[in-house]
Parts: structure tokens; sequence; C-alpha cells
């Protein structure tokens, strides 16, 4: 049995038992997914999962508090399940997790830089090592490696790490560790370029937003304080210096918390590579605290709690 | 005239209302002798200051931001910069990826006797800045965005 049948199965069984199960399903062309939300047996049939699987369904979890929501998760949603239930934003009890062993995604911005935009694509054969694409009538190939998202390279937790349903066998990781070699290599620059490098990739920023709202984490939704008059934290102008600003506030109030998903930078409509300011903070969250977020349901996130004597904080001398 | 006409740089200083601005105090009416490129903001503890204040003080055009409270264990809520501590610590550590020098922001604990240490806190932090020059800047709106020059 596949899979995905396994899946289905699982997810009719449960489904009579609670509001929706969210997944994905085919979007507007044959490359892009959107999400699925289940609520009767016929949606199942709907149901994809693969390497086109992209968006975190973890995300829609605190909009919908009130209700028994089943979520299908790759592992890297399953951090942010982890993560909303360490911090009391969810109620576990009314969520149902529905697991399966996670081969990676791929992203999209890479596909269309490798064979262009191609408009609408009318059928993708997805195998473990290549995705097939016909699009107006020709075949388009490109390989899995060369469009496999990032963070999958660095995945070490690939099966859901919270799960009630489980589909297929558990895999092995994509990586045991993360070097944050990314980090390291931007910052073996000037802090000069580093400096012009944001200023001009923020001045393509157009405040849409998408990246804040695709963030499983970020919860506050219409109290953001990016659209707050009071405090009237960033104005309405669209200079670099509020753009920046923005991502500054979003990954400070990440700190800690940022599961890795991506789905920010995915989000982005413009490719602006922001995921990296969340990776330079996970870094330094990992190196003083020795805490990755959405692992483990019983932590406490470091910047919630404190110790008298820090052992990693070097409180200058003066 | 403007700071930056003159030798002075900009320079933030948010100081926690039971600590550190008492001890700037006891420098003051003890008359130590301080540079005065340091502006002083007063916060209720060091626990109320988010670093995006200092975020958006450095992007805002600061050249140095410097932010002061009571010694751990010493604090009048008890527990507000052992919470202020862990944020700004990891504060500081992002900035170089912004491409921020770490070293235009810096946080340390001064106690409302400790006039002396004030006036060696504020001296040592204003040589530092002054040594990194002015911060890099944004210039104006229409340098940065032609469509709003076109408006102007
Ligand atoms: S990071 Fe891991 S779990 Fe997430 S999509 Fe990639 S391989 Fe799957
Ligand atoms: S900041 Fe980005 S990578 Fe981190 S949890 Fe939010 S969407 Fe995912
Ligand atoms: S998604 Fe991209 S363009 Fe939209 S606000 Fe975020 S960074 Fe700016």
């Amino acid at each position: 049995m596949t899979i995905l049948t396994q899946l289905k199965e699982q997810i009719t069984a449960q489904l009579p038992k609670l509001d929706m199960v969210i997944g994905w399903e085919q979007g507007y062309d044959a490359l892009h997914a959107t999400p699925l939300f289940m609520r009767a047996a016929e949606d199942v049939e709907r149901l994809q999962v693969g390497p086109l699987s992209v968006h975190n369904t973890a995300t829609y979890l605190t909009g919908l508090r009130n209700k028994k929501v089943g979520l299908v998760v790759k592992g890297c949603d399953s951090r942010a399940v982890v993560q909303l239930q360490q911090e009391g934003l969810i109620d576990r009890e009314n969520v149902v997790v529905f697991g399966f062993p996670c081969d990676g995604v791929a992203d999209l911005t890479k596909v269309r830089r490798l064979i262009g935009d191609i408009g609408r694509v009318e059928e993708v054969e997805a195998t473990s090592t290549e995705l097939r694409l016909r699009v107006d009538g020709r075949e388009e190939q490109v390989a899995m490696s060369d469009v496999l998202a990032d963070k999958c390279r660095r995945c070490q937790y690939p099966n859901a790490l919270v799960h009630d349903h489980f589909a297929g066998k558990p895999r092995e990781p994509h990586a045991t560790s993360d070097d944050y070699s990314d980090v390291q290599e931007f910052e073996s620059q000037s802090l000069e370029t580093r400096f012009e490098h944001w200023k001009s990739e923020m001045s393509r920023c157009i405040r849409c937003y998408a990246c804040r709202n695709a963030c499983p984490m970020c919860v506050c939704r219409d109290h953001c304080i990016a659209q707050s008059r009071d405090p009237h934290w960033v104005t309405q102008d669209d200079m670099v210096r509020e753009k920046w600003m923005f991502q500054v506030i979003h990954a400070m109030h990440l700190a800690g918390r940022c599961v890795e998903c991506g789905e920010c930078q995915r989000a982005c409509p413009v490719d602006i590579p922001i995921l990296a300011l969340k990776r330079k903070m996970n870094k330094e969250i990992k190196e003083v605290f020795n805490y990755d977020a959405g692992v483990d349901p019983q932590a406490i996130p470091p910047l919630l709690s404190f110790q008298v004597e820090e052992e990693n904080i070097n409180e200058r001398g003066w | 005239m403007p700071a930056l006409a003159g030798k002075e740089l900009r320079i933030v200083g948010f100081l926690c209302n039971w600590c550190s601005y008492g001890g700037a105090d006891t420098a003051g009416v003890g008359r130590f002798s301080q540079p005065t490129d340091l502006r002083i903001i007063r916060v209720p503890c060091s626990g109320r200051i988010n670093p995006l204040f200092v975020a958006k003080t450095l992007l805002s055009g600061a050249d140095g931001v410097l932010v002061s409270g009571c010694h751990p264990r010493d604090c009048h809520y008890a527990e507000g910069n052992f919470y202020a501590r862990r944020r700004l610590e990891v504060f500081k550590r992002f900035l170089p990826t912004m491409g921020i020098d770490p070293d235009r922001f810096d946080y340390t604990w001064v106690s409302a006797s400790e006039g002396q240490r004030w006036q060696k806190v504020v001296t040592t932090f204003t040589e530092q800045i002054h040594k990194l020059g002015p911060a890099p800047r944004f210039g104006f709106a229409h340098e940065q965005n032609p469509a709003t020059a076109a408006a102007c």
C-alpha cells in the first residue's frame, strides 16, 4: 500500500470525529499544490503528498484553535506543531497529527530559475530523483537534486516528531547535523557588503506581508506591530528602512521559536532571501542556549526563561 | 547645530530607572567628566527594553546604542534584567548578519551608587563608537526609491 493510500485511509477513519483535516491538493496547475481542507469523505480523494506539498499546514492551527483539526505534516511542519504546543498557543488534544516520511520538497523558485517561467504546467510526474513536467505539449525534466529546497538538504527530522497516525515507515534523516555554513559564508564578506546586500534586497520588498502570513509561528495576525499605529513601530513609507525594520521585527519575534520551515521565504513573491536572517538567529540560539525550536514538546523556549548564571553569556567586564 | 556637524556622534543610551539612571545621576552630582555624545532615555527596567528599540534606533541613524540596567540579582523587579540579558545578547549577536558592527551596541550593568563605574562605561563606549566612526546610513528617501524621487 502506498503512503498516500494509507494516509487517506487513516484520515477517512478519523474525519467523522474532526471538523477538518488539512493537507495538500493540486493547485491552479500541476506544478503548484495548494492547501486542502478536507471536511467530507470525498475531499480526501483530492489529497496529494510528495515533493510539491510545500505549504506548512501548521500555519492554520492558531486560527482554528476552537476546532478539532487534523493535520497532515512533514517533519518541519510537525516542528511547528511542537513549538506552538510548547508556547501554549494550541491545545494538543484538539489536534490530530498525520505524519509520513518526507523525502523533501521542491523549491519552485529553483524550478523557475532552471527552466524559465513556463506558464501553466499540464502534468507533473514526480519520481524520487526527478520531476518530469509537461507544458505546452513539450516535456521538461529537472533532477530533484537540483531543485530540492535547501532546508531539505540539511533536514534532521523528516518524520513527524509528534504524530497520532503515521503512514509508511520512518525514513533516515537527510543530514545528521547543520553546520550553518551558509551563515558563515555570508558573514565572511565585509560588513559594508552585508549592509548593502540587505539594503538592495529590501528595496525590492513590496510589503505584502506574505512572509508573515505564511509563518506558522507568527500568531499576532491583526495585532502585528508592523500595522499598528499605536505604537507606531513602522510607518507606511516605502523606504528601505521601514521594510528592513519589519524583517528585524520578524527575526526578533521568531528568536528561539523559528522552526526553519522556510515558509517566509517561499511565500515571498519577489524572492527576497529572508530565511538567512532567521538562520542567523537560530545559529546564535543554538550556540548560546543549545536549543533547537520545535523538537521537544516539554522544553521552554530560551527567551521565555533565564538562568541566574548564564553559561554562555559573557557579560563584557567593563 | 546638528550633532553630526560637530565632533560628536549620535549615541543613545537606554537606562533603567532604578540603577543606571541613578548611577549616571551620581556621576553628574560627583562632577565626573564625561563625553557628551550620549542621549539618555529613561525606562522603568532593563526588562522593558525591547531589542527592537535598539534596532529602530540604529536603523534610524544612531551611531551607537548603550543599554544599562541593574546588576543581575539586583533588579528592582527581581528578574527583569535576567530576561533582558538573554534578549540583548541574542540581538547583539544578530547584528553582524545585518552588516552592522556589533560593537555599535552594548549592554551593561551599573548600580545607582556606581558613579565612577558609569563614568568609565560611558567613556569606554563613546571611545569605541568614535573608533568606528559614523554608522552606515540609508540616505534620503529619493536616493532609495526612484519612484518617490519622481513624486518629490
Ligand atoms: S525540511 Fe525535512 S521535513 Fe521539511 S520538507 Fe524538507 S525534508 Fe521534508
Ligand atoms: S520565520 Fe520563516 S522559517 Fe521560521 S518558522 Fe516562520 S516561516 Fe518558518
Ligand atoms: S513576502 Fe517578501 S515582499 Fe512581501 S513583505 Fe515579506 S519580504 Fe516583503
